[in-house]
């Protein structure tokens, strides 16, 4: 039998066993799997935390749940899925798991600070959890002083020591990324035949290592604020509480970057294995995320448009958000020129890549909108802006995340999944989230505020529409858990490459055996070279 | 240049994840100075915060600067220069495989450090007794505003306090090399530890040099 054909062979799952085994490893693999347990629980406490907000947004009058505790559950929705669930999702999953693969290494540069980042993000989120299950913190997930210091009665330092912590895990995860793309790729691997998904990991790291230590002594200065009250954010001493809004964004925009940009490494990889092309523009496409890392830097201001920041700053940083745009745009414009005269085909993967470039573009161009000086202030905290980081972050992010979780699962576990159940749950996500998410474009353009847990009775409608789509886009989540754990046992198993995939991820075993390679591997050929794939790509749907 | 994936035989020089020792002591020297430059973001925050409000309330900074002991702190600089001394010594040890000279210049260095948090709490200290301390007793004479001086004292603190921190955890890691240098581990082969604890070492160290400077010399050149 094939089955027991494929337990037998030592592969990274089976070569040690027992708890201490994967709570010890320094298998990046099996690190990567932790992770995934991990933020998987974290995005479905968030979800709840989304479901209660849309059920009590159903009524205009808001009867579920006091204002206190509607305040608790939008902070605690962003804290979660920020902070535990979008910031570690493709990188230390999917990221941890292939980036070695990808350039033909046995592990990460440093196995045991990996295992270190994982048990950071865990003791990062046991704080958060404790700070929610005591009573929770209600200051939304940007802490903005001088509320978060000095008037809150909730858990805010808790929660503020969890994101700290977490933070050095994702400080250390970019550190890892670096070294292992510096020093360890396997020979003939140069630079510029590096998959994308690897320089979009690449410039993810820069963000990492450059940005989060910002935020974290940001978050010293607002517990000493709080625990000794010495005034750095207090205007009754001088202190400026838009100081920390600068330093707050000065990491907290360019963390935007650090969710999508492996995102978009997950969409080159789409987009270049289905339609069996090479992206279109290589360099390009990869310098493009490296510009994204750098200015993504310098576009922070645009957070403080109506903080009473001086008009020429503002201007200043609108223009540089506009800029950002530009790598953005060239992206999405390559995957579009890689498509042409390839030979596409329709597998789950590439559908969630498609959700994928439309729903970014929706919301990369609303993106300029709220980044006109202008309109900026029309939509300032309105559900306009909700609904244009949703698009990126949901729409884009946990999109490219599915689509590559999809993608690498036969390699990840050596099963299949259901194609048909699989394609099915592609579109009643994307149905489920436009449905969620669009009409609150227009609420917010109609002057619906963010935050608030009552609304005029006009704005119902809208808001009953969002609700209906949230409920949607649960059962749309929901179902690749379930066919996911069910391929475990009973998916057909999967090849090498199940695809025709071109990179060095796939020219091992699935599972991978321990050391990722029986033999490391010599690299003769650009990324995506399809020319020397022998066609073994399983027919799909 | 194709290798085998079983390493068999793992050593501290060389984990089964590289190919030869060159690469993993570079890409372990690479590692730490990645890390350093994460630290200067972290103490970035508190330089930018310094740079706001000494240059809003110059005045009052001048003042506030001026009640701190320069002749201590200019003593704990040359401790902190002299320890980053010792500390080169112990790097060229190791390197050279001379166990006896490498503890003998990592204790030194331990001394210094631990002399100069001496003083640091000492300093400390003298500030509780005259009430530069922020918070309700807070009291600076010459200041018409004093919350402006108490916010020079909160950002004293919190430098100079975060500093500490670094030099704690780098008396934890200088401990850690002595015991391992006791125990032999390091060899004329094998000292990275001691190479990257020493680049920790240093930038601790230039950390201190802005923020003496900073803290303690603002109304020395400012016009009379």
């Amino acid at each position: 039998m094939i089955t027991a054909a494929v337990q037998e062979r030592e592969n990274y799952l089976n070569a040690t066993s027992g708890l201490k085994s994967w709570l010890l490893t320094k298998d990046h693999k099996r690190i990567g799997l932790l992770y995934l347990a991990t933020i998987t629980l974290f995005f479905f406490l968030g979800g709840v935390f989304a479901t209660l907000i849309r059920i009590e947004l159903l009524t205009p009058g808001g009867g579920l749940v006091s204002s206190e505790t509607y305040n608790k559950l939008f902070t605690m929705h962003g804290v979660t899925m920020i902070f535990f669930f979008l910031i570690p999702s493709i990188p230390a999953v999917l990221g941890n798991f292939f980036l070695p693969m990808m350039i033909g290494a046995r592990d990460l540069a440093f196995p045991r600070i990996n295992l270190l980042s994982w048990y950071l993000l865990v003791i990062g989120g046991l704080f958060a959890l404790f700070a929610m299950l005591a009573g929770g913190v209600d200051t939304g997930w940007t802490f903005y002083t001088p509320y978060s210091t000095t008037y809150s009665n909730t858990w805010v330092i808790a929660t503020a020591l969890g994101i700290f912590v977490a933070g050095f895990s994702s400080i250390l995860t970019g550190l890892n990324f670096i070294v292992t793309v510096h020093r360890m790729r396997a020979p003939g691997m140069t630079w510029f035949r590096m998959p994308l998904f690897v320089w979009a990991h690449y410039a993810t790291a820069l963000i990492q290592v450059l940005g989060t230590p910002v935020l974290a002594v940001t978050i010293v200065l607002v517990f000493c604020e709080r625990v000794f009250h010495i005034g750095i954010f207090d205007p009754a001493l001088g202190g400026d509480p838009v100081l920390f809004q600068h330093l707050f964004w000065f990491y907290s925009h360019p963390a935007v970057y650090i969710m999508i940009l492996p995102a978009m490494g997950v969409v080159s990889e789409l987009v270049s294995t289905f339609s069996r092309k090479p992206i279109f523009g290589y360099r390009v496409v990869a310098f493009s995320s490296v510009a994204i890392a750098v200015l993504g830097f310098l576009v922070w201001g645009h957070h403080l448009f109506v903080s009473g920041q001086s008009l020429y700053a503002g201007m200043v940083f609108s223009f540089l958000s506009y800029f950002v745009a530009i790598p953005s745009a060239i992206k999405v414009f390559n995957w579009t020129a890689t498509l042409y005269k390839g030979s596409i085909s329709y597998a789950t993967p590439m559908l969630y890549a498609f959700g994928f470039i439309g729903l970014f573009t929706i919301g990369g161009l609303t993106g300029l909108f709220v980044a006109a000086l202008g309109i900026d202030v029309h939509v300032t905290d309105t559900y306009f802006v909700v609904a244009h980081f949703h698009y990126i972050m949901v729409g884009g992010a946990i999109m490219a995340y599915l689509g590559g979780l999809h993608y690498w699962w036969p390699k990840i576990t050596g099963r299949l999944y259901p194609e048909g159940w699989a394609k099915l749950s592609a579109l009643v996500i994307f149905l489920g989230f436009n449905l969620t998410f669009f009409p609150q474009f227009i609420l917010g353009y109609l002057g619906m505020p963010r935050r608030y847990h009552t609304y005029p009775d006009e704005f119902q409608i809208l808001h009953v529409l969002s609700t209906a789509g949230a409920s949607v886009l649960a059962v749309g989540y929901a179902i690749p858990m379930i066919y996911f754990a069910w391929s475990l046992r009973y998916g057909k198993v999967a090849g090498a490459n199940p695809w025709g995939a071109s990179g060095l991820e796939w020219k091992t075993a699935s599972p991978p055996p321990a050391h990722n390679f029986d033999r490391i591997p010599v690299v003769t050929s650009e990324a995506y070279d399809y020319s020397t794939v022998v066609g073994e790509a399983v027919e799909v749907g | 240049m194709a290798s085998e994936a079983h390493v068999p035989v793992e050593t501290l020089a060389l984990r089964e994840q590289f190919d030869t020792e060159a690469q993993q002591k570079d890409a372990s020297t690479l590692g730490m100075w990645i890390f350093l430059i994460t630290e200067v973001m972290f103490f970035g925050g508190m330089f930018c915060a310094y740079t706001v409000y000494r240059r809003a309330y110059s005045d009052a900074f001048a003042v506030a600067s001026a009640s701190l002991n320069v002749t201590i702190g200019a003593i704990n600089t040359a401790v902190l220069l002299v320890s980053s001394f010792t500390m080169v010594l112990a790097v060229r040890a190791s390197q050279l495989g001379q166990r006896r000279t490498l503890i003998l210049f990592l204790v030194l260095t331990l001394i210094f450090g631990g002399i100069f948090l001496g003083v640091k709490a000492y300093e400390w200290n003298e500030k509780f007794e005259q009430h530069h301390v922020p918070g309700p007793s807070f009291h600076l004479d010459g200041v018409p505003q004093q919350g402006h001086a108490q916010l020079f004292f909160s950002l004293y603190f919190a430098m100079t306090g975060l500093h500490a921190a670094h030099m704690v955890i780098g008396v934890g890691l200088l401990s850690w090399l002595i015991w391992m240098a006791y125990k032999g581990t390091f060899t004329a082969e094998y000292n990275t530890p001691v190479d990257i604890a020493g680049l920790y070492w240093h930038f601790v160290d230039i950390i201190w040099i802005f923020l003496f400077p900073l803290l303690y010399l603002i109304d020395r050149h400012l016009p009379k």
